[in-house]
């Protein structure tokens, strides 16, 4: 497991293009959520922080920050579409399955990077949330602060889930941009869908269906937070209440379409003549 | 002898397109072989099955005893496929080293082989600043990594220059010499007639020979002849049942043998029948004439 990881770690991290890719879509959500925890004056009329607004409370913090962290998922996700279509453009494909490499042993080590960078993402926004909230909480006991880190696992999930989608797609369509293309029409689609179903039936089936879609699966793991933040400041509002807690069935489908889209990335691999 | 490769009544088919017919043959240890066939005659596709990255249809083959999978004996096989294959942002060195790891080999090997093919100076050097020339070589260097028990090269020397093509047949010179067992496609039968003991001609995917080279067609050669009485030479010839065919073309009159015949002998009995020589020349085919032939018969 560690040799397939090593592996593709050469490859990835050699690549100037994919090692900034991967370097911002590290970086660039932890200095975002760092600066937006900090006071930003708006040229002395008044300053915002948005710490006093209590967003960054826990366990709020937990849902916020993952919830915006997981936007800049889209770079890893060129990343990982680059590192099967480049494999494809250099026929390096060919080439490692000549050295010795079995076609599941291919997969794998893209599985097993996807599960990497997943793993130091989610690691990097536990360690930053909870600097972050130490700092401004209102609660600091530890069985609060522990209260909902199940966001943390939805966004660990997440990042797997989307990426192993980014994977399938680019043994698919064999080429980057082609491939990132295919998501965003696939993204159309799942709304189409969406229409179509409500049109025949009513919205709430309509929405329910479409929670099992690859796409707004993954998506649904973590919900808008600002109903929540809304419904802190307006308790009892009853407009503002809301399911927005992580799901142990949504957790399950997420990790299905995962099975699935590796699987099938593995079938493809393996019908196909190089 | 101790086989290396063994296939059976292998066939792949593309669509309605059948690239290899019912092959079979079987690769023994310390021989050099050559595929030949013209361009689509299905040399790089068989390669490709036994190689793992094309699917066969029907049939099978085993890598040495056929106890271990596929992708776990391609790590004492060395291969090149058409082109060199390489991450064009890494470096010679890095490049190697990747394979090492797909292979499990020790990283001492990269020096050394870099050194055998005449790149030691160049190993810092990323790959997508090499010629085609150098490519080949580090293809080659990649292959040897693992002191392969056979060496599989497809059209090795494609698309070279002159000193491409001859740098790389000595490095595979220097390699058979060493006893490794070489598997060479090519349609290029000079090549294949310099380096290879033993041969597969296929044609249409189907295979029409294999076996060694020199025993490729039962000939007995033939003679190239100019003398001072050219009709009474051809009418001698016809007559004479040790040769089955006479041809002329341009005063040179070419005949070929039946039974085995020194020139000496030749050249006594035609002076002794009042016929001067002034060109005497006695050949085997080349394989290219053996070739076509092959080719051509069937």
């Amino acid at each position: 497991m560690l040799r397939l990881l090593n592996l593709e770690l050469q490859k990835l991290l050699l690549n100037r293009t994919s090692k900034i890719l991967i370097f911002i879509s590290f970086i660039l959500p932890l200095f975002i959520i760092l600066i937006s925890s900090f006071k930003i004056p708006f040229f002395g009329y008044f300053t915002i922080e948005l710490g006093e607004w209590g967003v960054f409370n826990f366990p709020m913090i937990w849902h916020l920050v993952t919830y915006f962290a997981a936007h800049f998922k889209l770079f890893f996700a060129i990343v990982v579409v680059s590192m099967i279509g480049n494999e494809y453009s250099n026929k390096t494909i060919k080439q490692n399955l000549i050295d010795g490499l079995s076609k599941k042993e291919f997969i794998l080590s893209k599985f097993y990077t996807i599960v990497f960078f997943s793993l130091i993402s989610t690691v990097i926004i536990f360690i930053l949330s909870l600097c972050i909230g130490l700092y401004y909480s209102s609660y600091n006991e530890f069985g609060i602060i522990i209260r909902e880190t199940e966001f943390l696992l939805a966004y660990f999930i997440k990042l797997i889930g989307f990426f192993s989608l980014c994977l399938l797609l680019g043994m698919l369509v064999k080429r980057s941009a082609f491939a990132l293309a295919f998501l965003f029409v696939l993204f159309i689609i799942e709304w189409i869908l969406y229409g179509i179903i409500w049109k025949f039936s009513t919205e709430e089936i309509a929405t329910r269906i479409q929670n099992f879609f690859p796409l707004k699966s993954i998506y649904k793991l973590i919900d808008w937070p600002f109903l929540r933040i809304a419904s802190t400041k307006a308790p009892n509002n009853k407009e503002l209440i809301h399911d927005y807690a992580v799901h142990g069935y949504e957790i399950v489908i997420v990790l299905c379409w995962t099975a699935l889209f590796i699987f099938l990335s593995y079938r493809l691999l393996k019908k196909r003549d190089l | 002898m101790e086989p290396i490769l063994t296939i059976n009544n292998l066939t792949k088919k593309f669509g309605y397109l059948t690239a290899v017919k019912d092959l079979s043959f079987t690769i023994n240890k310390g021989n050099v072989y050559g595929i030949l066939g013209p361009n689509g005659s299905g040399k790089s596709t068989t390669l490709g099955v036994v190689l793992n990255v094309v699917n066969k249809t029907h049939g099978d083959f085993k890598w040495f005893d056929g106890q271990t999978t596929t992708h776990d004996a391609l790590k004492k096989v060395g291969a090149i496929i058409e082109r060199p294959n390489f991450y064009p942002y890494m470096t010679a060195t890095q490049n190697l080293k990747l394979v090492c790891r797909i292979k499990g080999v020790d990283y001492s090997k990269v020096e050394e082989k870099l050194d055998l093919v005449g790149l030691l100076e160049r190993k810092d050097s990323k790959f997508k600043t090499f010629s085609l020339g150098m490519k080949q070589r580090l293809a080659i260097a990649s292959a040897l990594l693992n002191d392969p028990e056979i060496l599989i090269l497809d059209e090795p020397t494609n698309g070279l220059d002159p000193q491409g093509i001859h740098q790389i047949r000595e490095i595979i010179k220097q390699i058979a010499a060493k006893g490794t067992t070489i598997l060479l496609a090519s349609h290029l039968l000079d090549e294949v007639e310099k380096v290879c003991s033993h041969v597969v001609v296929l044609r249409k995917g189907a295979k029409l020979y294999s076996g060694r080279v020199d025993e490729m067609i039962s000939s007995h050669g033939f003679f190239e002849l100019k003398s001072n009485k050219q009709d009474d030479l051809i009418k001698l010839l016809e007559n004479n049942p040790s040769f089955k065919s006479i041809k002329e073309k341009n005063g040179l009159i070419t005949a070929f043998l039946n039974e085995p015949m020194k020139s000496e002998d030749f050249n006594k009995y035609l002076f002794e029948k009042g016929i001067i020589l002034t060109h005497l020349v006695q050949r085997k085919e080349s394989l290219e004439e053996q070739f076509l032939q092959l080719t051509d018969n069937k």
